[in-house]
């Protein structure tokens, strides 16, 4: 089959603003977008940019938006999306070229609420920590995180006010906050109780649905609410 | 021109998957000023794909030994490991868990609050008798939880980043390194950075098979910029496909899905694996699997006679596979459309894993030669390094233990080295850039001529078929030819986008020129070695041939195809027996 792909086209060193162009390319209905990509660069125009590398949904490179959507290009197919299909960068982002969106600020914003394990006791000596599966299983969602961007950059209060934390630096500090093994958590809560934190979600569920990987964000976002609640 | 930065660091590490960030770790707890280069960011390394688990001899859910994992690691390597490494695998992976899990891995447990431990393959207790439970892991998504947690350590201890660096040159002069050359992806830009200690940590090279479960960006960079550089690469024949890869892409799903009971079928229903590997059934080694599905495929037992088999999930219940392996069975429904709670799903061999590459020392130290010849200053660890800790197979779970202790390893002999040499930096060579920015302006100013990406295209297909999961003298005579005409075609290469900014066209197209040399170092070894061991399978050598073949190859880039040297294999507790499962 042939499917139509449109793509927001943009090369700093050509270009003033964003233009679409448009490919005809053949298509197997199980084709991921990612293939389509492939397709045009390799076969038609090579200077079509994007970042890839897993191509199965687990490292995170390729998030952009497809048929208005946040999502991965490699776990997209096309008879999700019928035969006419519109690829653009991650809206709200600073677009370096094509479908290459700066990540810099997002990485800083992952950083900013401590992603890692602050536990003040010393680990027992040449064996692990214990910890219940039931203590395990609270957090479990919020480690399935792979940073790709797609809900931060799905959520509307992050538009209108980029300096939001946004939903992939809370679901981080979540992972952490609900590990009973930290001992840190009012430290991060501190950052998140912030105005540019956790307050400016409004419970739009974008990000759930942008989510690849399925976290329930908006339950981690409200988990982390109420924990800043109870400890006022 | 402009004038090139120069960035000075004690050492300097290539690529941020486990290796790289565990010896940065090591490197920033030292104190030693080191900067990691990525040509993506850390987060995005394949080892976040691996799934199923790393196997240390916990003893958590059974009686286990680092002994028994160290037998196991040898056997299933067809005893072409070198066993002082192998015992160091096996003893440091129990400290490399237990620190694992203290800098706040989210290991599954067990009731009592340990960590949980499941069978893999290969994995036997007490020398052979019967699957064991080694491998920890955090339901199938492991390797992507031990990179986050390095990672996370790594933003903790204030390792310095250059994500989205290509390191396109490593800068060797009078045996000694110096340091690397860096492509910022961003603008375009060449940067040199002077270092006393450079460690390759660049994974593997699957990119240049058809089938393959390895990453877009496994493209064998450290590998081919050190053969470049007259550093050979070691044991490069033996390859290793994993059995169970989505059919058509390659897509790999996971060991643990048989760990958890799953069971491969052909065409007639059949269970085969009872006819190849009696005792260890579906959870015989990789090589072994690979073959039984390839000669059931062959003998026309495949699905409805096509090119793939079934693995069987459904009769282990939703629980289990909603609870133990959530990523892969989606996978599954993803790419295939199939529902593994109550469908089989087709599965074939896919390329996964590179035994062979940099050799090193037990301290991660490059070697030069069949004496073990140290090069001063380059280090390397994971997938690119050769131990050998895999031989002729790698068993699962053991390249997450790999790259961590031998990343470990790496990071402390960086340590070492720089302070024995009171930080001070060697000296650059001059105009230290400017070979690789003739490389690349030659590409980019070429006004027409090959497409890199067809040359890729064609290699893979060609070394699935003649240089795959079977091999003959005739089929890789082939492949030399098919090579040495790629070759020549990408000396050719033209690219349609000039531009500076974020150019990947450039880099995707440099990128096959390393999948070409990895690709001429494999198939040279591979047609020397006149026997079947482990990964590497001759049609017309079936037997191992241990009187003439039990020894490392190394190969050296030369004109007219590779030289090839041999070295002793380490033999200390276990003597090479017939490997049976």
């Amino acid at each position: 089959m042939q499917v139509e792909l449109r793509v927001q086209r943009y090369d700093p060193e050509r270009d003033k603003t964003p233009h679409w162009e448009k490919y005809v390319v053949q298509s197997e209905p199980m084709d991921r977008v990612l293939d389509l990509l492939h397709r045009v660069k390799w076969e038609s125009d090579g200077s079509l940019t994007f970042r890839r590398s897993c191509a199965h949904g687990v490292c995170g490179s390729d998030a952009m938006m497809i048929n208005g959507r946040n999502r991965l290009a490699c776990k997209i197919r096309v008879d999700q999306l019928g035969r006419k299909i519109s690829v653009a960068p991650l809206p709200g982002m600073k677009v370096i070229k094509d479908l290459v969106v700066d990540m810099d600020e997002f990485f800083a914003k992952y950083r900013s609420v401590m992603p890692y394990l602050m536990a003040d006791d010393e680990p027992p000596a040449n064996e692990e920590r214990r910890q219940s599966a039931h203590d395990r299983e609270r957090y479990d969602d919020t480690t399935k995180c792979i940073l790709c961007a797609a809900c931060t950059s799905s959520c509307p209060s992050f538009w209108a006010q980029p300096e939001y934390v946004g939903p992939a630096a809370i679901v981080n500090a979540h992972r952490f906050v609900f590990d009973s093994r930290d001992d840190h958590a009012h430290e991060r809560l501190e950052i998140l109780a912030d105005q540019d934190g956790v307050w400016r979600c409004r419970t739009i569920f974008n990000c759930v649905d942008a989510c690849p990987r399925g976290i329930n964000i908006t339950r981690a976002i409200l988990e982390v609410n109420g924990a800043i609640g109870e400890r006022r | 021109m402009g004038q090139v930065p120069i960035h000075e660091y004690q050492a300097v590490i290539v690529g941020a998957g486990g290796a790289g960030l565990w010896a940065a770790l090591e490197l920033a707890r030292n104190g030693v000023k080191a900067a990691v280069l990525t040509k993506l960011y850390p987060t995005r390394s394949h080892t976040g794909a691996a799934q199923g688990g790393i196997c240390a001899a916990l003893g958590n859910q059974e009686e286990d030994h680092p002994e028994w994992h160290m037998y196991d690691t040898i056997k299933g390597g067809d005893y072409l490991v070198d066993q002082d490494a192998a015992e160091i695998l096996a003893k440091e992976a129990i400290e490399t868990v237990i620190q694992l899990e203290h800098m706040g891995l989210p290991f599954n447990r067990t009731a009592d609050g340990k960590i949980d431990q499941r069978r893999f393959g290969g994995h036997t207790r007490n020398f052979g008798e019967a699957p064991v439970r080694r491998a920890c892991y955090a339901a199938d998504r492991t390797g992507h939880m031990i990179l986050q947690t390095l990672y996370q350590q790594c933003i903790k201890h204030g390792v310095e980043f250059f994500d989205e660096y290509h390191v396109v040159d490593v800068l060797i002069e009078d045996g000694v390194t110096r340091g690397v050359v860096g492509y910022c992806i961003a603008d375009g830009s060449l940067h040199v950075f002077r270092s006393a200690a450079v460690m390759f940590a660049t994974g593997g090279f699957g990119r240049m098979f058809k089938i393959t479960s390895n990453a877009f960006s496994l493209t064998g960079d450290g590998c081919a910029l050190a053969y470049r550089r007259g550093v050979p690469l070691e044991d490069m024949e033996f390859f290793q496909f994993h059995p169970t890869g989505i059919v058509g892409i390659g897509i790999l799903l996971s060991e643990a899905a048989r760990g958890e009971g799953g069971i491969l079928r052909n065409d007639l229903g059949e269970r085969f694996m009872e006819r190849y590997a009696p005792t260890m059934l579906d959870l015989a080694p990789r090589d072994m699997v690979s073959r039984a599905i390839v000669t059931e495929i062959r003998a026309g037992r495949g699905i409805g006679g096509k090119d793939y088999v079934y693995m069987d999930l459904t009769h282990l219940g939703k629980k289990v596979i909603d609870e133990k392996l959530p990523d892969i069975t989606e996978f599954a429904r993803v790419y295939q459309g199939i529902e593994p709670i109550t469908q089989p799903v087709p599965i074939q061999p896919t390329a996964h894993y590179a035994m062979g590459g940099i050799p090193t020392t037990n301290e991660s130290r490059v070697i030069i030669d069949e004496k073990n010849t140290v090069l001063p200053g380059l280090y390397a660890a994971g997938e690119c390094a050769c131990v050998s800790v895999h031989g002729a197979n790698r068993l699962g779970t053991n390249s997450l233990l790999d790259i961590l202790v031998f990343g470990r390893r790496a990071g402390l002999s960086m340590t070492q080295d720089v302070r024995a040499a009171s930080g001070a930096l060697p000296e650059l060579p001059a105009a230290a850039a400017e070979p690789v920015r003739a490389e690349i302006e030659a590409m980019r100013s070429r006004p027409r001529g090959e497409n890199a990406q067809h040359i890729r295209i064609e290699l893979a297909d060609a070394m699935m078929e003649d240089c795959g999961v079977f091999r003959t003298a005739q089929s890789l005579n082939d492949m030399t030819r098919k090579l040495r005409a790629l070759r020549a075609r990408y000396a050719d290469v033209a690219i349609k986008d000039t531009g500076r900014v974020f150019n990947t066209e450039l880099l995707e197209a440099r990128e096959v020129g390393y999948l070409l040399d990895c690709a001429e170092a494999t198939v040279a070894a591979a047609l020397a070695r006149t026997e079947s061991r482990g990964g590497h399978y001759r049609e017309d050598f079936p037997e191992r041939n241990d009187a003439d073949w039990l020894k490392h190859s190394l190969a050296y880039r030369a004109e007219g195809g590779p030289d090839l040297k041999y070295k002793p294999v380490t033999i200390t507790k276990f003597q090479p027996k017939p490997r049976t499962y």
